[in-house]
């Protein structure tokens, strides 16, 4: 393992007790830390296969502070690349997408196949002597892993699959890819990907999307009087519409071990359709159809009604799913800043109409400008420079919220608590923890079974 | 058209250009005034008020630099209803993107009145838009807006189109909750 920050880190995480040290959002040896041990070795998002759907298609992503391409090849099969020749290291796509034959290094003229594979070097008879091996000298390729379309990557060959990496969070995840409808795999990235950055640690935000309840109604207070909610300004503007009024159960759950935490609801499938888009009649009637289909589609199949408000998969992916569904990856730039790219997701064979009313949605509501998530960005921002002072580094931010109280209930996947309680955010730093201190992946959870924590959060 | 020539056609086109600037001005004072009802009385009803995502693009793939309001996320792609919200919010005093308010300073150059008809105009134009918050928080927002203005009988112009090109591809502001 590489080991920056020399104390204990046990002592900064203690989530037994609810008490996490700020050192671990502002000290720059643990952020250092976790660019070895958390962001080289977990599965990261990288884009969706949809943004490149023919040969020489690339779309320019990022694994933690490094610049990746996603590509598909001549072939049509992909790959994800870390974007530097290996000559001198330049870039050799400077582009945010495109699509191309060759990957030409623009400093020496180093330039590689679609495939990764280096084929031209100038002066390779004249200055190489025809002995440089280039089959060694291509661009450095991550594991992928494709997951309903949208697509992974891993630097570690020693992790375990995704599929494992996943674990039984697949059922609260596999919603966000799914069609309106309920079919699986059927949505697309709508073009335009948001990037900005703000000023606190990554941590910040990935907890949370992934566990705060109790933020929204003091954070957000603002927000319903501008009625930014697909209804307009019926439902006292309520920035989401309507809420289900069928008997449904609503948890925060965790998966122990993995990290990955979600705020659902579940209900068996068989709710009518609640009026959303009543100011867009065309909206509405997609709508309540596609929710019709998707409860035929769920009885057929003998699965739950899983609506998924606000999630963050491990380590740095944040999602909501259900009718408007949108992903948010945090990427650390440094260790009190964060750059944010925002997607956002709609059925592929919605009609243009529909994606229209949800891009705009979307604009309202999420990322920097969007009226609600901007506020987010103002907290994150001024807890991060409130919590670096010397006499601040030695108060540990309180994580009691429900602590010893989660439980379990037949045939609910996760650890459950109620929507105020921050168990997930405790999860989530049991899980980074472990792998900050973890040798190697047979000390970890899933390869080591007995890894998997009991410890009640 | 008057002629085209003459002396009095370059001066009734030097007085519009004025009242053009004028107005521009005038409405960047309201903003950075913090007049936001009155900025509002400025736009017209059916407004759409447009700021693209940059992106990097290869040389002669211009027309993809600029993410599309027709089928694109961009930072904003809204008309009145959305921009008078975030008036309201602001004006809850409880929205802490702007609580306390951001000290903005809009400067407005290089105005271009391009196409001038009966009843509205084509203007291009720069900004430099500074914020500054609490301490010492501070951002520049820098780039070019194309207007439509059309003549109003109450306010004598009011804005009925703006794109906003912000000179960015990574934002580097963490939010935007200021107007343009």
């Amino acid at each position: 393992m590489v080991r920056m920050y020399e104390s204990s880190l046990r002592g900064l995480v203690d989530f037994e007790h609810g008490e996490i040290s700020r050192e671990v959002f502002v000290n720059e040896e643990i952020y250092q830390q976790e660019l070895e041990q958390i962001f080289a070795r977990s599965w990261l998002f990288i884009g969706h296969e949809g943004q490149v759907p023919n040969p020489g298609d690339y779309f320019q992503s990022r694994m933690g502070e490094e610049a990746v391409l996603l590509v598909r090849d001549r072939n049509g099969a992909l790959h994800v690349f870390l974007n530097t020749c290996r000559h001198r290291g330049m870039k050799v796509c400077r582009y945010d997408e495109g699509n191309t034959l060759l990957f030409t290094c623009p400093f020496h003229g180093w330039s590689y196949d679609t495939d990764g594979q280096l084929v031209g070097v100038p002066e390779y008879d004249a200055a190489y002597h025809g002995e440089l091996d280039k089959s060694r000298w291509g661009l450095p390729e991550a594991r992928i892993a494709n997951y309903h379309g949208s697509i992974w990557a891993n630097w570690d060959p020693q992790a375990p699959s995704f599929t494992e990496w996943l674990g039984d969070y697949d059922e609260y995840f596999r919603t966000l890819w799914e069609g309106d409808d309920g079919r699986d795999g059927g949505v697309e990235v709508i073009g335009g990907v948001q990037k900005w950055r703000m000023p606190s640690n990554w941590k910040f935000a990935a907890s949370s999307f992934g566990g705060d309840g109790a933020h929204g109604s003091i954070t957000h207070r603002s927000i319903n009087v501008a009625a930014i909610g697909p209804q307009g300004d019926l439902e006292g503007g309520d920035r989401h519409g309507a809420r289900p009024q069928w008997p449904r159960q609503g948890f925060e759950i965790l998966i122990p071990g993995l990290g990955h935490g979600c705020h659902a609801n579940l209900a068996e499938p068989g709710a009518p359709y609640r009026e959303t888009w009543q100011t867009t009649p065309e909206i509405e009637d997609y709508f309540r159809d596609a929710h019709e289909k998707r409860m035929a589609s769920l009885r057929e199949r003998g699965l739950k009604d899983i609506s998924v408000g606000s999630a963050s998969a491990w380590p740095n992916v944040s999602y909501a799913a259900g009718s408007r569904k949108t992903l948010v990856v945090w990427h650390p730039h440094s260790v009190q800043m964060t750059e944010s790219w925002r997607f956002y997701l709609v059925d592929k064979n919605a009609p243009q109409a529909v994606k229209d009313a949800l891009r705009r949605y979307h604009m309202r509501y999420s990322g920097p400008a969007g009226l609600t998530e901007s506020d987010d960005m103002e907290n994150w921002n001024y807890a991060s420079a409130a919590s670096r002072g010397t006499i601040a580094r030695r108060y540990p931010y309180n994580y009691q919220m429900g602590l010893g109280h989660a439980f379990t209930q037949e045939g609910v996947t996760g650890e459950l608590g109620p929507r105020r309680c921050e168990q997930n955010q405790r999860g989530r730093f049991a899980r980074w923890l472990d792998l900050m201190e973890a040798e190697s992946w047979d000390d970890l959870y899933p390869k080591n079974q007995s890894a998997i924590p009991t410890r009640g959060f | 058209m008057a002629d085209v020539g003459g002396r009095d056609a370059a001066l009734e086109r030097l007085l519009l250009e004025r009242e053009i600037e004028n107005f521009l001005y005038q409405e960047a004072e309201l903003l950075d005034e913090r007049r936001y009802d009155e900025w509002l009385d400025l736009i017209a009803e059916d407004i759409q008020y447009h700021m693209p995502i940059r992106r990097n693009v290869k040389f002669g793939q211009q027309a993809r630099e600029n993410t599309s309001d027709e089928s694109e996320v961009s930072w904003f792609d809204e008309g009145k209803a959305t921009l008078a919200g975030r008036v309201r919010q602001i004006n809850t005093g409880l929205h802490w993107a702007e609580e306390p308010v951001s000290r903005v300073c809009h400067l407005v150059s290089n105005v271009q009145v391009l196409d001038v008809q009966t009843d509205q105009v084509q203007v291009k134009s720069r900004f430099l838009v500074y914020r500054n918050r609490m301490q010492d928080e501070t951002d520049f927002f820098v780039g070019k807006r194309e207007d439509v203005l059309r003549r109003d009988p109450v306010t004598a112009w009011k804005v009925a189109k703006r794109t906003i090109i912000l000179d960015q591809n990574v934002l580097l502001a963490k939010n935007v909750t200021i107007f343009f």
